[in-house]
């Protein structure tokens, strides 16, 4: 089984973000960045399938500007097999993101496209889904657990009223929750050799294909967390305040 | 104008998410159509065609959409819209999904089919094209245009009113149903096992964070909650320690939250669990830390360790239950 794993990178989620004054967006040029969290859980699931012995060959692929090789070589330490960057300087949304890796799959032919559920930049959830409808392929989205037997794999999802195992026929599309894993950390020796690991590029603008945004920005502000703060000292006190104030736990 | 909502429903009940969306749906302006896509559905597009607000409910009943998958649904979605085009009728100009994972998992999949751009998670909508929706784990919020002929909107349930489950006479128009997808089968769904409301529809929300520090003070937890008819939560620092299933996970990343009272028993406050109750009517936060981010997202503050306070507030609830109070 090859597996192809797409990987973002986004702001460290750990750390505060602030808003440009003039709501143009989020002000990125001191901050940490990392691999997107939910990315970094699907690097370990494909390695650890390559690992059991399910996988052959897991290759990963991150699109966008120069310093996103940072982010292929974090999967190279954690012990993919090889890292593809398609070059960009244009912020891509999710629909042009599954553009460019329906080609990287046509032409890599993964059996499994495995990748997180979300970025933690632009919250959209959207990609794999997108992905997995132009290749008409299965999707399996908000993993929890992967099994791989002949052909198909077996998924668990989280899904809002619990968990729903569903069983999807190869290749397909398999997005991460949280739970599946938790990631390794890499060891030093593995993160110096990721270092000298060739980096294949592509430019994305040679893939041919219309990526114009389909969306506008108009404005990014601060969420407002506007709250009294009221300090109470006691449970008693506490209740008092809710029933007379609120009407709530009379 | 028409808007197509796309309802969850378990072929009998509507879901109370999609209520929610019809009441998105009504703010785009224009005639809002109910699609009710399953097997042996016709009690779910009976209910949605009573609905507030509905012009109309598409019904599609057929074996391949018995187990609710993305997959049929999307290509069942995208072939009706492809086939207004080609007919030259007027098609939906936008089509809303709630923003749970129903939603989450169908609606870009009908982006990707129809190759339209998506807007996730609205948290509010400023007109027919522009919206509102919560970046960086709900630490900023972005007002997005919307450039495509057809909308493609998820909404966030818990910021619009459920519309009303009756004073509706739609008409129920049956259309037919995708051929079948065979590459994806149920093997197992998992039936709600708690006796406790829903987190994302209940009233009171008791959530804990690891300063819960015990499974014996999330027993306590959960016996307050019986009292109150609240639901139980927790961050993810208590799923990994073990203390909570996945499912009660409250935060950007797991369920949204917006009841009337939420009270976070040893929860300091991650970003991302800060953005997934901050639609709640009234935050009330326990923890030893007084300068835990909790604190600042709170109306109410009590600088206690949790697990004391949840024997104070097992007692002064069961005193106030037996009328002594």
């Amino acid at each position: 089984m090859k597996i192809l794993v797409p990987v973002k990178r986004v702001a460290d989620p750990n750390v505060r973000i602030s808003v440009a004054a003039d709501g143009s967006g989020v002000d990125l040029t001191k901050l940490r960045m990392a691999m997107n969290p939910f990315d970094e859980i699907a690097v370990e699931e494909a390695v650890r399938l390559r690992e059991s012995g399910t996988a052959t060959e897991v290759i990963a692929v991150s699109i966008g500007g120069p310093k996103c090789v940072d982010t292929l070589r974090s999967a190279l330490a954690t012990g993919v097999d090889r890292a593809l960057h398609i070059t960009t300087d244009a912020d891509l949304e999710p629909l042009a993101v599954a553009s460019i890796l329906t080609t990287v799959a046509e032409d890599l032919s993964p059996d499994l496209i495995l990748m997180g559920k979300q970025a933690a930049n632009g919250e959209n959830g959207q990609t794999g889904q997108m992905l997995a409808a132009k290749l008409g392929w299965p999707q399996a989205t908000f993993a929890s657990k992967i099994e791989a037997s002949d052909g198909t794999l077996t998924v668990t999802r989280e899904v809002d009223q619990g968990l729903e195992t569903i069983e999807v026929d190869l290749p397909c599309v398999v997005t991460t929750d949280l739970c599946l894993n938790a990631p390794r950390f890499a060891a030093v020796s593995a993160i110096l050799k990721a270092k000298k690991a060739p980096i294949e590029e592509r430019a994305a603008e040679n893939l041919g294909m219309q990526l114009s945004p389909r969306l506008r920005t108009l404005s990014v502000g601060e969420t407002s967390q506007d709250r009294a703060n009221i300090k109470v000292t006691s449970v008693g006190e506490l209740l008092e305040a809710l029933a007379k104030t609120h009407g709530l736990l009379k | 104008m028409t808007v197509l909502v796309i309802a969850e429903h378990d072929n009998g009940v509507v879901a109370d998410a999609t209520l929610r969306a019809v009441t998105a749906a009504g703010q785009l302006g224009g005639d809002v159509t109910v699609l009710v896509a399953g097997q042996a559905c016709a009690h779910a597009a009976t209910a949605a065609a009573r609905m507030s607000g509905v012009a109309q409910v598409l019904c599609a009943d057929g074996p391949s959409l018995g187990l609710f998958l993305a997959e049929p649904l999307a290509e069942l979605v995208a072939t009706m819209v492809a086939g207004q085009l080609q007919s030259r009728t007027e098609t939906f100009e936008a089509i809303v999904c709630a923003a749970n994972t129903f939603g989450k998992n169908l609606l870009p999949r009908i982006a990707g089919l129809m190759d339209l751009g998506m807007v996730s998670d609205v948290i509010a909508i400023k007109s027919a094209n522009t919206f509102v929706r919560p970046i960086y784990a709900g630490n900023a919020e972005a007002t997005v245009e919307c450039m495509e002929p057809i909308k493609l909107i998820s909404v966030r349930p818990t910021v619009f009113d459920p519309a009303p489950e009756s004073g509706g006479s739609a008409e129920v128009v049956s259309i037919d149903a995708p051929p079948p997808w065979t590459r994806t089968r149920l093997v197992q769904r998992a039936e709600q096992n708690s006796a406790r409301p829903d987190l994302s529809s209940a009233k009171i929300v008791l959530s804990g964070g690891r300063g819960m520090q015990s499974n014996e003070n999330f027993v306590i937890l959960d016996r307050i909650a019986a009292r109150l008819g609240a639901a139980v939560g927790g961050t993810r620092a208590a799923v990994d320690a073990g203390f909570l299933p996945n499912e009660l996970q409250v935060g950007q990343t797991g369920k949204v939250v917006a009841p009337d009272l939420y009270m976070a028993f040893g929860i300091s406050g991650a970003i991302q669990h800060l953005a997934g109750i901050k639609d709640s009517k009234v935050i009330v936060a326990i923890n030893t830390d007084e300068n835990a981010p909790i604190m600042a997202a709170a109306d109410y503050c009590l600088v206690v360790d949790a697990a004391e306070v949840l024997v104070d507030l097992d007692a002064a609830l069961g005193k106030l239950g037996s009328g002594e109070a």
